[in-house]
């Protein structure tokens, strides 16, 4: 019998970003008991990174907003591939959600008149994103944070879940371990909300940190839910990529937004050559009408460094390739140049951008008040992930919910900037409230001690493995990496995603026998050997969507399919576990959009 | 830049450690959660570390190096003096964990004592408020912080003297000034600043505000306008 500490709550939250934490407010606010559990200390989640900020139709600078022009931008983003009644609730509840953050302390940059100030990203057609500074993860996270803590959630902190408990074919409980002591916990529980965010871990340059590793989709897929879109991974197009150590890290869209431009060896602005027909009507076609936009003049149109991020990404890669790239294999993106038109800019720089300016100070001594930075694409954003229901946020299995990146839906096969924390509050919130109710309408599930086992044998397994010359976690995790950015990357192609597919075979045995030193005290190399199957499982759903998916849409592009197809915008790929446990890919129907809302697509045209 | 540096790093637990010295290729532009990352991945995989952006954001990566308690990420070697061993230490004010890491929930113990945000009544009729900008720019600058606990670790009342029971650390007390100077807010917490948070311990030393890597004036800007109400 495993040795193991038993935690009993209602509803237990995996997960404390954004996510997670709005998902338990909601929960532990109608009134049953929520446990959360994150890797990392509370406050570290992935959400205090964002930088841009959060998109809601407030209208508090453009008053021609409203829900149904983010919902129009949203789907076009997405490229139609979306769940339809997903985007029309995000782009409704987003500003009750942004406000609601304010009434719990959040300090929003202001508008002259006093209001909540928002600002220009990609893809968006009026200024739309709430933000505080290049900061606004940071203030959504601590708001939300001390909002929990302060209403009784009980949080376990450095805590990593294995493993979902199911009794008869319903999601009771999990299991994991303490990272400090690698002590075994058992959380019981009516209902579980997995928060646990992206995949960005599975490529070698990513902006994402240790902690996503796809824990959340194998968790879902393990337990028999299905994992939806997993072929559309995001690709950041700026990134930084020198000096070496901090290739990846983001540089915020917000640059753009505040009038960075993104130009190639030869100093030409290369975005302009390659506008795509769906936004023509909205993009600018020159320098002059590219920068009013940015300064707010409600006549002009966006410059084409704001299209969406897949497009921008396969541009850059075209420079680079053909060999128009900057001496480190990116292009140059400067905001520098401003000051030829703002009589005060390196300030204003300073003020708007200040976690940019230092970063960008620090790490590549760099003064991007002066000259222009070096950048490149960067895996960042998985749009795919556990397949939910719209309203109530409740995988395809009974008592397991899922909200934020880790499901899929609201954008489909490309993600909006801005619209991640916004569906971080809006999907967690539901999440909540329904995981709430589950749990309420449920009887208690019954923990089968036998699982319990299974589960504590596999966990500490890795130190019994006697080959001591086999590769290490960390071997395996880099060759991983280094295989789907070369073969399931940016630019993708059947050859290379069947080598993928072989390729990850023999990783699926390496990582059987990575061998583990010491002992279960904070030991990050037989963390690094647990996060591998998930890791594994993430890789295989995306390469296996990717092959499914046979043309290009947003985030998916095939160089051997390079257009969109118009029967492939009819289904979502699915994958799911079969009986016989191997991984089995589904195409299943969008279902008929609502003639309401397709005629707000329409007129958004 | 030399092809290589030598790293001490302090290794064990509570229960007792040594200092162990690793040399490893660096390279420009290296950070020193580089050069751990890399000693992690080629000579000791049981390296415990925290972190998480790699870019001063989320307050993981907190240690001493060469004696100044630092974020390793914006760490670069370049000002490092890489003729001599590197020493790495964990924060001293807290117990150890393991390595690099120490048991930081005392702060977020603390955390849950100081009375949290009460708003006024919504200014417009729509459950709104307005707030000018130059209103918001102070607690926007106390707002910044991380929560990297650098400043907790460098304060004497809490380092030298050990009083965790009767004072707050300069972390909570950017965490008051932020409440107490929001526009919104209404709520009183100067009677318990004075008792349970222990604001009189601090004699304006400064240390924590030399070492905030967020920069923010945590002594002139937050702990002196308290002391002063
Ligand atoms: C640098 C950067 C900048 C960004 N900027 C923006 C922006 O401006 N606007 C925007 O909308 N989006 C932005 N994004 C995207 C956005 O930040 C993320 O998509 C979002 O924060 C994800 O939130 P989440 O709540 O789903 O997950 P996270 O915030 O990542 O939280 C995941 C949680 O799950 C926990 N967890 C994971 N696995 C386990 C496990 N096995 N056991 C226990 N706990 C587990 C983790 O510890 C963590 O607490 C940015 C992303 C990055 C990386
Ligand atoms: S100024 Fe006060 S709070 Fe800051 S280190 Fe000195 S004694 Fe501590
Ligand atoms: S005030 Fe500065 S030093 Fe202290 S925890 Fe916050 S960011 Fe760190
Ligand atoms: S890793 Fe986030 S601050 Fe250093």
């Amino acid at each position: 019998m495993a040795d193991y500490e038993t935690h009993r709550h209602d509803v237990l939250v995996i997960g404390a970003g954004g996510a997670g934490l709005r998902a338990a407010i909601e929960a532990s606010a109608s009134g049953v008991s929520v446990g959360l559990v994150c890797k990392s200390l509370l406050g570290k989640a992935h959400t205090v990174m964002a930088e841009g900020g959060i998109a809601a139709a407030l209208a508090n600078v453009d008053d021609r907003d409203d829900w149904r022009v983010h919902f129009a931008d949203t789907m076009r983003g997405g490229q139609y591939v979306n769940n339809w009644r997903m985007a029309e609730l995000h782009a409704k509840e987003a500003p009750a959600r942004v406000r609601e953050l304010e009434a719990w302390g959040a300090v929003f940059d202001r508008t002259p008149d006093g209001r909540i100030l928002q600002r220009n990203f990609g893809g968006h057609r009026y200024p739309r994103l709430a933000h505080v500074g290049d900061r606004t993860g940071l203030e959504m996270i601590r708001t939300l944070q001390d909002r929990g803590v302060h209403q009784g959630i009980d949080v376990h902190m450095e805590c990593t879940v294995t493993r979902l408990l199911v009794d008869d074919g319903r999601v009771v409980g999990a299991f994991g371990f303490d990272r400090p002591r690698g002590r075994f916990k058992v959380f019981e529980a009516r209902a579980v909300v997995l928060a646990t965010g992206g995949i960005g871990r599975a490529y070698k340059i990513t902006s994402n940190s240790w902690e996503y590793t796809g824990d959340g989709h194998a968790l879902a897929y393990a337990a028999g839910a299905d994992l939806m879109d997993m072929e559309f991974v995001q690709f950041h197009p700026t990134g930084m990529i020198w000096p070496p150590s901090v290739q990846g890290i983001l540089v915020t869209e917000s640059v753009r937004g505040e009038g960075g431009i993104l130009t190639n060896k030869d100093g030409r602005r290369f975005m302009f050559e390659d506008i795509p027909e769906a936004y023509k009507g909205q993009t600018a076609d020159n320098e002059e009408e590219g920068w009013r936009y940015t300064q707010g003049d409600k006549a002009a149109r966006r410059p084409p460094e704001l299209l969406t991020r897949d497009h921008v990404s396969r541009c850059i890669v075209r420079e680079i390739k053909e060999g128009r790239g900057s001496p480190h294999g990116g292009v140059y993106l400067d905001i520098s140049w401003i000051k030829k038109r703002l009589p005060n800019a390196e300030e204003h720089i300073k003020r708007k951008l200040p976690s940019m300016y230092h970063q960008f100070k620090q790490l590549a001594d760099i003064d991007i008040t002066r000259e222009p930075m070096e950048v490149g694409p960067t895996t960042h954003y998985v749009m795919g992930g556990v397949r939910v229901d719209a309203e109530t946020q409740m995988s395809t299995v009974p008592g397991l919910f899922a909200a934020g990146e880790c499901a899929a839906g609201i954008n489909g096969a490309n993600r909006l900037g801005g619209n991640s924390l916004s569906d971080l509050l809006v999907f967690g919130r539901r999440a909540g409230e329904h995981a709430a109710r589950f749990a309420r309408e449920s009887g208690p599930g019954r923990i089968d001690p036998a699982r319990v086992d299974v589960a504590a044998r596999q966990a500490v397994e890795p130190f019994e493995r006697g080959d001591g010359h086999a590769d290490g976690p960390y071997r395996v995790q880099r060759d991983l990496q280094e295989m789907m950015q070369d073969l399931v990357g940016i630019v993708r192609t059947e050859s290379e995603m069947r080598r993928a597919l072989e390729g990850l075979q023999g990783l699926w045995e390496r990582s059987r026998r990575v061998p583990v030193d010491g002992n279960r005290e904070y030991n990050p190399g037989w963390h690094t050997a647990l996060d591998l199957p998930n890791l594994l499982t993430a890789s295989e759903a995306v390469t296996r969507s990717a092959l499914e998916r046979k043309e290009s849409r947003g985030a998916h592009f095939r160089e051997d399919f390079p257009d969109k197809d118009p029967a492939s915008a009819k289904f979502n790929v699915v994958v799911r576990k079969a009986a016989d446990g191997v991984m089995r890919v589904e195409r299943v129907p969008i279902p008929e959009m609502p003639p309401e809302l397709r005629q707000v697509i329409e007129e958004m045209k | 830049m030399p092809a290589s540096a030598t790293f001490r790093i302090r290794r064990g637990d509570a229960q007792g450690g040594r200092f162990v010295d690793y040399t490893t290729e660096v390279a420009e532009g290296m950070v020193v959660l580089d050069a751990v990352h890399r000693i992690q991945a080629e000579k000791a995989p049981d390296l415990a570390v925290r972190w998480n952006c790699k870019a001063g954001k989320c307050g993981s990566c907190s240690a001493e190096v060469n004696g100044v308690p630092k974020l390793m990420c914006m760490s670069r070697l370049s000002d490092l003096p890489l003729e001599k061993p590197i020493v790495l230490e964990p924060m001293k004010a807290f117990p150890l964990l393991k390595d690099l890491v120490t048991d930081v929930s005392w702060n977020f113990a603390v955390k849950k004592k100081v009375k949290p945000f009460k708003p006024r009544p919504p200014d417009a009729p729509d459950g709104t408020w307005r707030m000018a900008q130059s209103d918001v720019d102070r607690v926007q600058e106390f707002r910044k912080c991380i929560e990297c606990f650098l400043c907790q670790d460098v304060c004497h009342v809490l380092r030298d003297h050990r009083l965790y029971e009767g004072f707050i650390g300069p972390r909570f007390l950017v965490h008051v000034a932020a409440l107490e100077m929001h526009p919104l807010d209404v709520e009183d917490r100067l009677p318990s600043l004075r008792d349970a948070h222990g604001i009189g311990y601090c004699n304006i030393t400064k240390c924590c505000t030399k070492v905030c890597p967020e920069g923010i004036t945590i002594t002139d800007n937050a702990i002196i306008p308290l002391k002063e109400r």
